[in-house]
């Protein structure tokens, strides 16, 4: 099992507990007696917010806890796709060669092991806190369990997030596209589906400057390059 | 009347081009003054001010906006009744004026049943809103098209009864006769004001101008053309002439109608005859004729101003809300009104 | 099983048995109308099939994503800056108080704190671009059931908080006023007073379209009771802002989460309904635009004086991290999760915007309603076409 990350950098160990310091200490405890070994890893800024990584298959059965436990508000559903974007933004000089860019997939906070995650944000009413609750989604089948029985209005975000990343949630009632067209193809918000704006186009740093009518023309060599 | 004695087919003439008059000038009055100026200035806008001064010339601007669009018929409407809706809405509004009197000896006809006769025509215009609903194939035109039916046949009879009270108390049915009546009759024997009945029948007169108001589908009855739910009601799919007879329609109707309670409630053409020492509607001096029409044309002014007013400040009722209004409480103060009515003149 | 109350498992036996009775005894089929994406009641380009039997709605199903502009993949190519300019336009109604959560997000991931001055500008223009907005919601709401009369009225008081804005930051609905740090500029000279008169005017306005509208017989009747959603249903579906609050759920994000904005230094009324229908919903917006003006003339009150930017760098280089900020915003909870991984832009940020859980609610609410209630229960749930679909 994971250590807890209490990751905040903590260089003065003399604060003092801030009021509701305990409040989310106690969530963890709460869930963690729930779902026992299925909480992966945790990580808490005290007075501040709170993350927490559940295991794939305690997906539903995390949102069923938390639920019970109090986070009745459902604030959204969405997911992350941790792999760098191949294309950059777009900005690069075409008469260059492409830039060395970073491809290993860096999680964020509290780890992970698969190239998408799922997370969720829930907020308590009555004790004024929020979660965020992230679940690997495995690579090979990319799916996790739907939350509709657990928060009805998970509903039209797991279709969106369906729609824009591929990943199936068993149970959905109707898994249909929410904003793209049915007879759409492919999976937009994933980082190798192009933004295709900036490739068709150059992003304008690079881009020839015509004269004016009338000007002498410009010499050649004021054409490519800044 | 006329000093000529003229042939049968220049008074027909005479009295198609007095009809066309009759109908569209009251129509494009309350049109300009009410639709475009009044609304403005109780939104705090101006309206129209660029054609013609004071945007007069506005109403021909638009007339002539509207001949000039292309007639779109959908494809899967029924054509020919698509294409006679409109008339057959303009058609029950011409009918109406027919028996309407505007002097001693100007009028159309002299029906003895003269409002029986307006009462029965009145419900064409039904058939007009339902044809083009209908042949329309159109969901939201079919929706405005069911809504208007129930809508206006249910107000029917609170407008119906509403006239019996006057009726009863003058003692005709004939137009001329209700006027007559009321300019020369008195109250409680002072005869400054005549006896209009919308003294003594004021009940009468709310229940019809409420009934009126949903007869011409103004709010807060405008159900069948709510326009931010159906888009236009059963009007949606009209364009260019077509639409403009439905307007035309909508307002010489309210012109029309207001013509009516005018007669039956203020008393019509006439000021009280004592004033000028009549007694008798074969008293009444020649003159009348010419002045007759001006003072019905206030009348109408005054009575479309309420209708207008109330139009523009309300939201709109509930299709089941407006049946359950009409049902539940029009119809039985109209029934309580002429029983009351009955009793007095029987005692009085 | 969900956690189904019993209206809803009524209301779907209902739908059941309307559609048994509708394809069998009748031998009719329902008809099935699109309402939208062209119609003058939605505001904007919203579809909504709904089935109907006769005039009630057997189900219904919006189908959003008309104006779908991908705001989550086009920030990933842009750096902070550039993304303020972007964000702006997701609610272009109240368009200040989309930037806000952003900007507070991103200083929170760097470490920077606004200065004080900058924090309280900060306030007042979000409560005005509250106004804005639900100014537009009072007279709009008399349009969509039928009086067309305070529409004009909203437009020309709302008018003089355009003209505000504009004479701060030169827009009148898309300011871009809130930078990394603090703002663009300070305040002109002028501005404060003229703007203590303008929230009189507002209260003014708000007096009058309660007389107008609120009061009447016509307008109760067609909101009282029409599309209540209660409680516990209201907060599984991440209703928000009035919606929220009018079903009786007391939860302000304005005093009930820390947020950097000077909000704990006010004092306020949150304003709560029980009922939970039509009516509440309008009437909590009105209270809330009156007491938006009273918070503006606190915070004009209050203003301290000192600098509107901190020192920020040139290139701004947001650390890794991760981080959400939520805020009420006009028409509800607006939140950014901001995912940072050290670069000159964001690496993913998720846009939680309020109507996209306003208008989840649609096919559950418009179950077994009459189709003119389906126009009051939309107008009162007040969407902006660009809140859902980013």
């Amino acid at each position: 099992m994971a250590p807890l990350s209490n990751a905040t950098g903590t260089t003065d160990a003399e604060v003092p507990a801030l009021p509701g310091d305990g409040l989310r200490e106690a969530v963890v405890a709460d869930l963690r007696s729930n779902i026992g070994e299925a909480l992966l890893d945790v990580r808490l800024d005290p007075g501040v917010d709170l993350w927490a990584r559940v295991a794939t298959e305690s997906w539903r059965d995390a949102g069923l806890a938390l639920r019970d436990a109090g986070f009745r508000y459902f604030c959204f559903l969405s997911a992350i796709d941790w792999m760098p974007s191949p294309f950059g933004r777009g900005e690069d000089d075409p008469s260059a060669p492409p830039p060395e860019r970073r491809t290993e997939i860096v999680q964020g906070y509290t780890g992970g092991s698969t190239r998408f995650q799922v997370f969720a944000r829930l907020t308590d009413i009555d004790r004024h806190v929020g979660i965020t609750i992230k679940a690997d989604v495995p690579d090979d089948d990319q799916a996790v369990d739907s939350w509709t029985p657990v928060y009805a209005g998970a509903d039209w975000h797991e279709r969106e997030t369906h729609e824009m990343f591929g990943i199936s949630f068993r149970g959905h009632p109707d898994l249909r596209n929410m904003y793209l067209p049915t007879d759409f193809e492919g999976h937009p918000l994933r980082k190798d589906f192009p933004l295709l704006a900036r490739i068709v186009k150059p992003w304008p740093g690079i881009v020839d400057v015509e004269p004016l009518p009338g000007e002498p023309e410009e010499a050649d060599t004021e054409e490519k390059g800044e | 009347m006329l000093a000529v004695d003229l042939p049968y087919w220049a008074q027909s003439l005479l009295r198609v081009l007095g009809g066309t008059v009759a109908v569209l000038l009251p129509a494009g009055t309350i049109v300009y003054i009410f639709l475009f100026k009044m609304m403005s200035f109780m939104q705090s806008r101006l309206g129209p001010m660029e054609a013609g001064p004071y945007g007069s010339m506005q109403l021909f601007a638009e007339v002539g906006k509207w001949l000039q669009k292309e007639d779109i018929q959908p494809e899967n409407a029924d054509k020919r009744i698509f294409r006679i809706a409109p008339l057959v809405v303009l058609v029950s509004t011409f009918l109406l004026v027919a028996v309407v009197p505007f002097g001693p000896d100007a009028y159309f006809t002299d029906f003895e049943a003269g409002i029986f006769y307006a009462l029965a025509v009145s419900s064409i215009s039904v058939l007009g809103i339902l044809m083009a609903g209908w042949s329309s194939a159109n969901k939201y035109s079919l929706l405005g098209g069911l809504r208007a039916a129930g809508q206006l046949i249910a107000y029917e009879l609170p407008m119906v009864l509403a006239v019996i009270g006057v009726v009863i108390q003058a003692g005709t049915m004939n137009m001329q006769g209700i006027v007559e009546r009321q300019n020369a009759g008195s109250i409680f024997g002072w005869d400054g004001l005549g006896n209009p009945y919308i003294l003594t029948q004021f009940v009468g007169f709310l229940v019809f101008m409420i009934a009126i108001q949903a007869e011409l589908t103004q709010a807060p009855f405008d159900m069948p053309i709510a326009e931010s739910e159906l888009v236009s009601g059963y009007m949606t799919e009209y364009s260019g002439f077509r639409f403009l007879m439905f307007f035309i329609a909508e307002f010489a109707t309210v012109g029309v109608f207001t013509l009516i309670a005018s007669v039956l409630f203020l008393g019509g053409w006439g000021v009280p005859f004592s004033w000028f020492g009549w007694s008798s509607i074969d008293d009444v001096d020649d003159w009348m004729n010419v002045v007759g029409p001006l003072i019905m044309i206030t009348k109408m002014l005054a009575l479309s101003f309420l209708i207008m007013w109330v139009r523009f400040s309300y939201p709109r009722l509930r299709e089941d809300q407006l049946q359950r209004f009409a049902w539940k409480v029009l119809i039985p103060v109209s029934v309580a009104n002429i029983m009351v009515t009955a009793i007095l003149k029987v005692v009085f | 099983m969900t956690d189904l109350i019993d209206r809803q498992k009524l209301s779907y036996i209902a739908a059941q048995a309307a559609d048994a009775r509708l394809n069998v005894e009748l031998e009719t089929e329902g008809m099935t109308l699109n309402i939208g994406p062209q119609h003058p009641a939605t505001h904007g380009t919203l579809r909504i099939i709904v089935r109907l039997d006769g005039e009630q709605v057997v189900w219904a199903d919006p189908s959003a994503g008309y104006m779908h502009r991908g705001y989550e993949k086009l920030v990933e190519v842009r750096t902070y800056p550039q993304v303020n300019t972007l964000i702006n336009r997701i609610d272009w109604l109240g368009s200040f108080a989309n930037e806000v959560p952003f900007i507070l997000a991103a200083e929170q991931l760097m470490g920077i704190e606004a200065p004080a001055r900058a924090q309280w500008i900060r306030a007042v223009f979000f409560e005005l671009s509250r106004i804005a907005n639900v100014g537009l919601f009072l007279g709009d709401l008399g349009v969509q059931l039928g009086a067309i009369t305070p529409v004009f009225m909203a437009f020309r008081d709302r008018e003089y908080v355009l003209n505000l804005i504009e004479g701060a930051t030169g827009g009148r609905f898309h300011p871009n006023f809130d930078r990394i740090g603090g703002l663009k500029d300070d305040l002109p000279k002028g501005w404060i007073d003229e703007t203590r008169q303008v929230m009189k005017k507002q209260r003014q306005f708000a007096d009058e379209i309660e007389d107008l509208l609120f009061g009447n017989k016509i307008f109760q009747d067609r909101t009282r009771g029409i599309g209540v959603i209660p409680a516990a249903v209201a907060q599984s579906y991440g209703l928000s802002g009035a919606n929220l609050r009018a079903s009786g759920v007391d939860w302000d994000l304005r005093r009930d989460q820390k947020v950097a904005l000077p909000y704990d230094q006010l004092d306020f009324k949150v304003w709560t309904h029980p009922d939970g229908d039509c009516f509440a919903r309008c009437w909590v917006r009105l209270q809330e635009f009156r007491e938006a003006t009273r918070i503006v003339e606190q915070l004009l009150d209050g203003i301290p004086s000192g600098p509107v930017m901190a020192k920020v760098p040139r290139i701004i280089k947001v650390p890794e991290g991760e981080v959400y900020v939520s805020t009420e915003n006009p028409l509800g909870e607006m939140g950014y999760y901001v995912v940072s991984q050290g670069d000159l832009g964001p690496f993913r940020v998720r846009i939680r915007t309020a109507s996209f859980n306003n208008i989840s609610v649609v096919p559950w609410v418009l179950r077994g309603v009459y189709v003119p209630d389906v126009i009051s229960i939309l107008a009162s749930l007040y969407f902006i076409l660009g809140d859902i679909d980013k």
